[in-house]
């Protein structure tokens, strides 16, 4: 058994080594994967802000995800075709530079997730599992139709943005800026779950009634875990398009939602790296497994299979064993 | 727009609809009874589609294929409750969408393994081909008629099923109390067992049946699931009446939203602009008819009100 605090290190380690060696041994293909491993990690660490601490399991978190890729495919689509984004009733021109288009990704997914969650959190239990679906169809659809910015076809977007300060086109400083990025998330992540706010709605999960005897609103406390959950997944979400210089609906289908659950669970539901080993277990299977079979999904279900009937827990868990109380 | 249209369109929602409850039936029984959300329900719809299309291309028989995909589809659903959703149970809801999200990857895959990237096609029977001519002169494809009927059919053997034999009271009972029925000394876990052997035959029904007029391929089953839960949702969890009004709902808004819309906002709109925002928001039609049924009644039409 390894305690948690020495395997999250060990992890963050693990995810920094990788590259930098991929740098030495001239392994461009690694770092990509590498990055994907750690945007998705910060997709799931978004999620799992809802999902562990607030206990608000969200099957539509595709929905902010979409919608950070989104905000940097239309901004970086408009500035390539110099076009603005709109003129009425003000301009708003398109923009390459990332630190805008990720602030602009945030408060939109921000803004998304307290109308879906004022919305949601009217409902519990399966039905909030399954309207927060409904709202990821929702968006997939209009994506779908919105022929402005390709509809189905999603939107290619030539160069990556740009970063103040750093070349960007150089895979491991893009690395860099979306593996400081997770740290900060996870960082903040800590820090949430100590902060009263964060006791809070561990509470509120548990015995709602006797936080409201406190004088606190549970749903006012879920909801705003569902709004800093969803600003994350949007940030990830400006990252993951910015790593394929590409946009399509595909970022807000259920399956989407779904793997980003998956990450989660692999890797251990409220842990703080629960996540990020899961999603990096995650594109590893994908990269290994894909390339030993065309039918590699196969084992992909089992192994899950066999993550959920005997690893409760997570990996996670599996390693460090059980600490944290979660219902 | 001429009345002839309309009708055609509100068969064709009726059809979607008894379809679509086909699915949601299995579906309710098994979270309002078992408490289970089962996504691979999607994969036993696939699976009844391509045990269908294989037995009627090898004896040419659509009524042994119906009954090939209703057999197939049932022994897949008892293999998986036994095997894996009997431990999900006592579970989480996170775990079970995950592990039956995992019995969807390995139920797609192998599909694909054993028959191929390349859908497959069943015919309809010659005695149900062509249309009929309806009172008032309205030419409707004979198939799609007998779906309806079919359907209602389902429908209203799975109501009396529910309401008049004993393994109904069961159902109901194990709906309300698990324990005290289990106490009264029925077989809890045969029960169960039963109840998704027949939720899992009506959607391998339902996938022979839909497979006829649409393609048989690896993945068909997703989006009738996702639809089928909206149903479900909209109509309140363990409700068969809630399941049946839910699912012509949701397939009368799916097929008139996306026949009407469009010329509904050519009225105040350019042609073009207002096919392209109708059909946007047809698409989104059932799933906003969703949330607002949600934010309306929290629990769906039907549901049981905590």
């Amino acid at each position: 058994m390894i305690r948690e605090s020495n395997l999250n290190a060990l992890v963050l380690i693990l995810l920094l080594a990788v590259p930098l060696w991929a740098v030495f041994n001239d392994e461009p293909f690694t770092i990509t994967l590498a990055t994907r491993a750690v945007i998705f990690a910060l997709a799931a660490v978004g999620l799992n802000i809802a999902l562990g601490l607030g206990g608000l399991v969200s099957f539509g978190h595709a929905v902010f995800f979409g919608i950070g890729g989104y905000a940097m495919g239309i901004f970086a689509h408009h500035a390539q075709t110099y076009t603005p984004v709109m003129e009425v009733p003000f301009l708003i021109e398109g923009t390459k530079s990332m630190p805008v288009i990720w602030l602009v990704a945030m408060v939109t997914s921000g803004f998304a997730a307290l109308l879906i969650g004022l919305l949601s959190l009217r409902t519990a239990g399966v039905y909030f599992i399954m309207i927060t679906l409904a709202f990821g169809q929702m968006l997939y659809y209009f994506s779908i139709s919105w022929a402005t910015y390709g509809g189905e076809d999603g939107l290619s977007i030539y160069v990556r943005n740009e970063f103040p300060g750093v070349n960007t086109l150089v895979p491991i400083n893009f690395f860099a800026i979306c593996f400081v990025i997770l740290c900060l998330v996870v960082l903040l992540n800590a820090l949430l779950a100590k902060s009263p706010f964060g006791l809070a709605l561990n509470a509120a999960r548990q015995t709602p009634q006797r936080v409201q005897t406190f004088g606190l609103d549970p749903t006012r406390l879920k909801l705003l875990a569902f709004i800093i959950s969803g600003v994350v997944t949007g940030l990830a979400g400006a990252l993951f398009a910015d790593l394929n210089r590409f946009v399509s609906p595909t970022m807000f289908s259920w399956q989407m939602s779904g793997e980003i659950m998956i990450f989660i669970i692999l890797g251990g539901v409220a842990r703080l790296c629960g996540p990020i080993v899961g999603a990096v277990t995650f594109v590893m299977l994908e990269h290994f497994l894909g390339g030993l079979s065309d039918y590699w999904h196969i084992y992909l279900g089992a192994l899950l299979l066999i993550v959920v009937l005997f690893a409760r827990g997570g990996l996670v868990g599996l390693i460090s064993g059980r600490e944290i109380a979660h219902d | 727009m001429s009345t002839i249209l309309i009708i055609e369109q509100i068969l064709n929602g009726l059809q979607f609809g008894v379809m679509l409850f086909l699915m949601a039936a299995g579906l309710t029984l098994i979270f309002g009874v078992m408490g289970l959300i089962n996504l691979a329900h999607g994969s036993l719809y696939m699976i009844g589609a391509f045990a269908a299309a294989t037995v009627a291309g090898l004896t040419g028989s659509f009524v042994l294929a119906l009954m090939a995909a209703m057999m197939a589809a049932a022994i897949a659903g008892v293999l998986i409750e036994v095997l894996v959703i009997r431990r999900l149970y006592a579970t989480d809801h996170l775990d079970q969408v995950l592990a039956t999200f995992a019995l969807i990857l390995i139920f797609s895959e192998g599909t694909r393994w054993v028959f191929g990237s390349f859908p497959l096609f069943l015919n309809i029977p010659d005695y149900f081909s062509g249309p009929v001519t309806l009172p008032g002169g309205i030419e409707y494809p004979l198939y799609r008629l007998v779906l309806i009927c079919v359907g209602l059919l389902v429908a209203g053997a799975l109501g009396l099923l529910i309401t008049r034999t004993r393994i109904g009271i069961q159902i109901r009972a194990g709906k309300d109390d698990h324990e005290m029925i289990a106490a009264l000394g029925v077989d809890i876990s045969k029960l169960y067992t039963v109840i998704f052997a027949l939720g899992a035959a009506l959607a391998g029904l339902a996938g022979a049946l839909v497979g006829a007029i649409q393609s048989v391929q690896v993945g068909m089953g997703e989006p009738v699931l996702i639809l089928a839960f909206v149903v479900i949702v909209i109509g309140g969890i363990g409700s068969i009446k809630g399941a049946l009004i839910g699912a012509l709902l949701v397939g009368l808004t799916d097929t008139l939203g996306g026949v009407f819309l469009p010329e509904l906002f050519k009225l105040f709109m350019e042609p073009s602009a207002a096919q392209a925002s109708g059909s946007a928001l047809s698409s989104m039609a059932i799933y906003i008819l969703m949330g607002v049924v949600l934010v309306w009644r929290p629990a769906g039409l039907f549901g049981a009100r905590k």
